[in-house]
């Protein structure tokens, strides 16, 4: 399986999650919104390991391009997890406004992200990397699981 | 201290807000123009008045608008790298603007030197413009439909400033050419290369994104542009190289492509995991609805049946065609704007940084009734166009409209202005607004 397919796939299924999260939290619906969110900040977290120790790394050593996209997506990740832990606290203190507020940020943040990463980036590592060797550690990591990494 | 941002290319704040800023004031004008000239306007959409009101919306408020977002998008989610953004922009902007008011004020008023001015104006940062955009575009490692659809985009915009720049050549050296006929095809370019492959091609990446829809059908994404590109260029042919019947199957495979385009965009917005329904959403929409609308009455109209030829039916599918760019611009300006003031403002202040959120830009009650102005004021435009009693109720919406549009994106900018005035200067390194 191609890099980018797979992680373009990890991509959705964040989306699928924070779209959850966001549903039941606008609504109200705090308790199960709660726990919507930290399954979707688990797999955000997920997402960013497989990057940060294994694709990124290994796309610098290929490349030997390390102050250019890997630095900026790294930068970005960082943050997503700022907005992320803002959606958090305004979950726990049920403030309906602020968590739809960063929400917001957060979407649009992490879809531009994306289209870079898809667009540009997945591409380049697709040329650049053996995607047979590093595709099953980097699922192996997307599933939360870090034996392999 | 963020990291080399090298790859995302974005340009300074102040690159793309220049051109958001300007552009709803056109769309004052326009509702001036309205209001001064009444209903006489709109007799036909030959007469200087309704020329004049057209090029106040597509160059001043559409190009303006569409110019600055490809400030912003092509570096960062085509990967393309716009060679000297600001110093162009500081070139572009300027020039599409006087440009503009010069055309309309030459189509208005027995002053000579104003179409000829325009003219060599806008060509001339045309094909800058055009110039800086191809290259990006031709040489970034991005792939895919809306990379193939901004190409077409770019070479759409050259065709239609081009032929403008003709039309006013030949008007002002009196030569008999087929001016009708060079109209069809510059109005064809304009809307049908342009705008729509520019909007398909961000809503190809945009709506799934951020409405959470599922994808556009790759295989019809792809081929996409190259059929409006066919279909363009077989309706040129009515320029003496083609016989009628093979140009008209242009624009009529022209209008379906649109057509397609549009009522696919609707379709996969019905099945939107996403369920918000902010000003944004809304203007898509009714932007997609209206271009749909469009699609169908200009089919109509180029039947050549009974009542076809009314000219009232042609300014309105006229309105309908500019109310469908309009508010598309006018949603996405709502989400690009505060987006484009968070992201600086975090990265002035640096990961400490905890900038207002999206939210908190602009107020959404604000955005929300001004969107449902605007589209009050096109429907009263439309209707204008079937009782010219209309107009001057028509021309104020628009006043209201556009120039509330601009006071919240000037609020918008007033709250980027005050967080940034509150970051310390040591770590304020990068950007200037």
């Amino acid at each position: 399986m191609a890099i980018a397919e797979l992680m373009h796939d990890h991509h959705q299924h964040c989306d699928a999650a924070f779209a959850e999260a966001e549903d039941a939290l606008r609504q109200g619906r705090w308790t199960a919104g709660r726990a919507a969110l930290a399954a979707f900040s688990r797999d955000m977290e997920s997402h960013f390991a497989a990057e940060e120790d294994i694709l990124f790394p290994a796309f610098e050593e290929a490349t030997g391009m390390v102050e250019g996209p890997t630095k900026v997506m790294s930068y970005e990740h960082d943050q997503m997890r700022d907005l992320l832990s803002q959606m958090m606290s305004a979950a726990d203190a049920a403030d309906a406004d602020e968590f739809a507020g960063a929400a917001e940020t957060l979407l649009v943040l992490m879809q531009q992200h994306n289209a870079k990463e898809e667009h540009i980036l997945y591409p380049m590592c697709d040329s650049a990397l053996d995607a047979e060797t590093l595709a099953p550690r980097l699922q192996q990591r997307l599933a939360g699981s870090d034996a392999l990494a | 201290m963020p990291a080399d941002l090298s790859f995302d290319q974005a340009p300074p704040i102040g690159v793309p807000f220049r051109f958001f800023l300007t552009a709803p004031w056109f769309g004052v004008a326009a509702g001036c123009l309205l209001l001064w000239q009444g209903g006489d306007l709109l007799a036909s959409r030959w007469t200087p008045g309704t020329l004049a009101l057209t090029h106040l919306l597509v160059l001043g408020f559409m190009l303006q608008a569409m110019t600055g977002a490809l400030f912003q998008f092509v570096p960062v989610a085509a990967g393309g790298n716009l060679w000297r953004a600001a110093t162009v922009a500081t070139i572009v902007h300027p020039a599409f603007a006087v440009g503009a008011l010069l055309l309309c004020t030459g189509f208005l008023f027995p002053w000579p030197h104003c179409l000829p001015a325009a003219a060599a104006l806008l060509a001339t940062a045309g094909a800058i413009f055009v110039a800086v955009l191809g290259r990006a575009l031709f040489t970034t490692p991005a792939v895919g439909p809306t990379v193939t659809a901004l190409r077409g985009a770019a070479f759409a915009l050259a065709v239609t400033l081009g032929l403008g720049a003709l039309l006013v050549a030949g008007l002002t050296t009196g030569q008999a050419w087929p001016f009708a006929d060079l109209v069809h095809v510059h109005v064809a370019w304009g809307f049908g290369g342009w705008a729509l492959l520019l909007l398909a091609g961000v809503s190809i990446t945009v709506v799934p994104m951020f409405q959470m829809t599922p994808p556009f059908p790759r295989r019809a994404a792809n081929m996409f542009p190259w059929l409006v590109a066919g279909s363009l260029l077989l309706w040129s042919g009515r320029l003496g190289v083609l016989p009628a019947g093979p140009a008209h199957a242009g624009i009529y495979a022209l209008l379906a492509l649109a057509a397609a385009y549009f009522a696919t965009t609707l379709r996969l917005q019905a099945r939107r995991r996403r369920k918000i329904d902010d000003a944004n959403v809304l203007m898509f929409r009714t932007a997609m609805g209206s271009g749909l609308a469009a699609a169908v009455l200009c089919a109509w109209l180029g039947t050549g049946l009974a009542g076809s030829d009314d000219d009232r039916l042609q300014l309105a599918a006229g309105v309908l065609l500019v109310a469908t760019f309009v508010f598309a611009i006018n949603g996405m300006l709502y989400k690009i704007v505060p987006f484009l003031n968070w992201l600086h403002l975090k990265r002035l202040g640096g990961p400490r940084a905890l900038p207002p959120n999206m939210n908190r830009m602009i107020p959404a009650e604000s955005m929300d009734r001004q969107v449902r102005m605007q589209l009050a004021a096109f429907a009263l435009l439309l209707a204008a166009t079937l009782w010219p009693g209309l107009a001057r109720p028509a021309g104020a919406a628009l006043v209201v409209s556009f120039g509330w549009l601009g006071r919240n994106l000037i609020g918008g900018v007033a709250t980027y202005r005050r967080f940034r005035n509150a970051i310390p200067a040591a770590s304020s390194t990068r950007d200037a607004g």
